[in-house]
């Protein structure tokens, strides 16, 4: 985990709202946020945008042995989830039973604390649950 | 150009190294490597060492100066080389083009990690590194989970079993008991695979290669020069390198590495060699499923047909195409900054006939297999035995 303020308080809109990148010139969105078009390079237009809240389960996996800094919350889900859009994102999967866990599955985004220790500042993150 | 050949090896013993600092095991191995390839210190002419997370392991960094200084080295140049996982494969490569662009006649490639010295999830937090820290690692993935979120899809997609990913590991075990330097010289059945408790689902902790501590060296030099030296030698005929998205939500798929295309098909056209004339490869099983992707990106195996192959003893020593003959990453260990080198040690053991217990036989071509990440770096290497009539 980053441990120190401004390396948490920079990507708050990244983090909070799913802020990532689209290229004006080639129309492509990206996340997490580029600072140069890999398909323009140069000549790309990027610009701020919002990634869409919802998508679904491309592929998932239920953590039980994980680093340090999430030793209280083990074990959990972590999934790849494509969004409406067509980003795909890496991000944790919560208020979901076992059954409803699996590749398909729609999924919406929500606002969690992620972790508060360590770095000064509690964490907050997007997490994900499949839609009920 | 100038034809580049490893003219010898040293390794440690991979495994719980309690006794050993990571000075210590790199100075071990190099000290073997100069030994064996019958050369005196004085004719090097430079060392390059690959090393991943000494910082975050044993808070030491600046591993190229330590290197040349423990071992009596002062003053020539000496380089840390870090990618990751594949930080060993890309010191190995870095040495060979030093030697190639005619710099060098005469260099050590190393690596080492001393991991054992800082509890599970504290390594685990340090081989994050290897992947997207903000947001792949912040958000809670491990490696296991990056490789487990590849395996579901893989299963998904081809009909993947985690019985034939669990025969991955069984066949390295096998391996790897014939191999002294091994960290796990046992064998292990099916149903402890199956049996083993879950990481991340679906991979099981015997899915997993070890937490290990070891270091590799080898010796690089011209053909010219090893023959005067009258020194058993291996030719490096291919040297290649690939990158990819750093992050794996960023690539088109997961069910395949592209790195590990690129860097191959460029291998097998600087040598001219087929895949389906490399007679054994080590291939970089950080996971059982690696070892499958690998297979299949590597082009020995069409896509899904790897792990049916595995099933069916394929991939055994004395099988069609043997596959991680040293034990791979799960039984040899995976001191992940030594590991690209010792690859190329156990290529040069078959290639000379030294490989005992374990040798397969009379193999001419080898490849080798090493992964930064979750398929962020690929380095591949191809080996081939002097054939006589030269």
């Amino acid at each position: 985990m980053q441990e120190a303020i401004p390396l948490n308080w920079r990507k708050y809109p990244e983090r909070y709202r799913l802020e990532g990148t689209h290229c004006e010139e080639c129309g492509q969105d990206f996340y997490p946020k580029k600072n140069i078009c890999p398909n323009c390079r140069r000549k790309g237009k990027l610009e701020d945008k919002q990634m869409p809240r919802e998508g679904k389960i491309i592929s998932y996996s239920k953590v039980k042995a994980s680093h340090k800094d999430f030793k209280d919350e083990t074990p959990y889900y972590v999934a790849l989830i494509e969004l409406k859009n067509g980003v795909t994102i890496f991000s944790q999967v919560v208020d979901s039973l076992d059954n409803e866990v699996e590749i398909g599955a729609e999924v919406e985004k929500v606002f969690r604390k992620l972790n508060d220790k360590k770095y000064g500042v509690i964490a907050y993150s997007h997490k994900f649950r499949v839609k009920k | 150009m100038r034809d580049v050949v490893i003219i010898g090896t040293g390794q440690t013993k991979f495994g719980e190294k309690w006794e050993k600092s990571l000075k210590a095991l790199m100075a071990e191995a190099g000290v073997k490597a100069v030994k064996n390839s019958k050369i005196k210190g004085e004719e090097i002419d430079a060392l390059y060492t690959g090393c991943m997370a000494s910082g975050r392991l044993v808070g030491q960094e600046h591993i190229g100066a330590l290197v040349a200084d423990q071992v009596g080295l002062n003053p020539i140049p000496s380089t840390r080389v870090e990618a990751a996982c594949a930080s060993g494969g890309t010191a190995l490569r870095t040495a060979y083009l030093s030697i190639k662009s005619g710099e060098h006649d005469l260099v050590v490639a190393g690596g080492g990690e001393k991991m054992g010295d800082v509890p599970t999830e504290r390594v685990n937090y340090a081989l994050g590194g290897a992947g997207d820290q903000e947001t792949e690692i912040f958000n809670g993935a491990t490696f296991a989970a990056l490789y487990a979120l590849m395996a579901r899809k893989h299963m998904e997609k081809y009909g993947t079993t985690e019985k034939q990913l669990a025969e991955v590991s069984v066949k390295n075990h096998e391996n790897g008991a014939k191999n002294p330097y091994a960290q796990y010289q046992r064998e292990i059945s099916v149903e402890s695979v199956m049996n083993s408790p879950e990481i991340a689902s679906p991979l099981k902790l015997f899915d997993c290669s070890p937490i290990t501590d070891g270091a590799a060296s080898v010796v690089l030099t011209t053909k010219e020069k090893a023959e005067e030296k009258g020194k058993d030698y291996i030719e490096i005929k291919a040297s290649a390198q690939a990158s990819d998205t750093l992050n794996l939500a960023n690539r088109k798929s997961i069910t395949e590495i592209k790195a590990t295309q690129q860097a191959s098909r460029k291998a097998y056209e600087q040598s001219g060699i087929k895949p389906e004339q490399v007679d054994f490869a080590e291939v970089h099983d950080c996971f059982t499923i690696a070892e499958i992707l690998a297979m299949e990106d590597l082009g020995f195996y069409e896509k899904g047909e790897a792990a049916k192959a595995v099933e069916q003893g394929k991939t055994k020593l004395e099988g069609e195409l043997p596959i991680n003959p040293s034990g791979g990453l799960k039984a040899k260990g995976h001191p992940v900054g030594a590991t690209g080198i010792a690859q190329a040690i156990e290529a040069y053991k078959q290639l000379t006939g030294k490989a005992k217990e374990r040798q397969i036989e009379n193999p001419k071509t080898a490849l080798t297999h090493n992964i930064g990440g979750t398929g962020a770096t690929a380095v591949v290497h191809m080996f081939q035995k002097p054939s006589k009539e030269e």
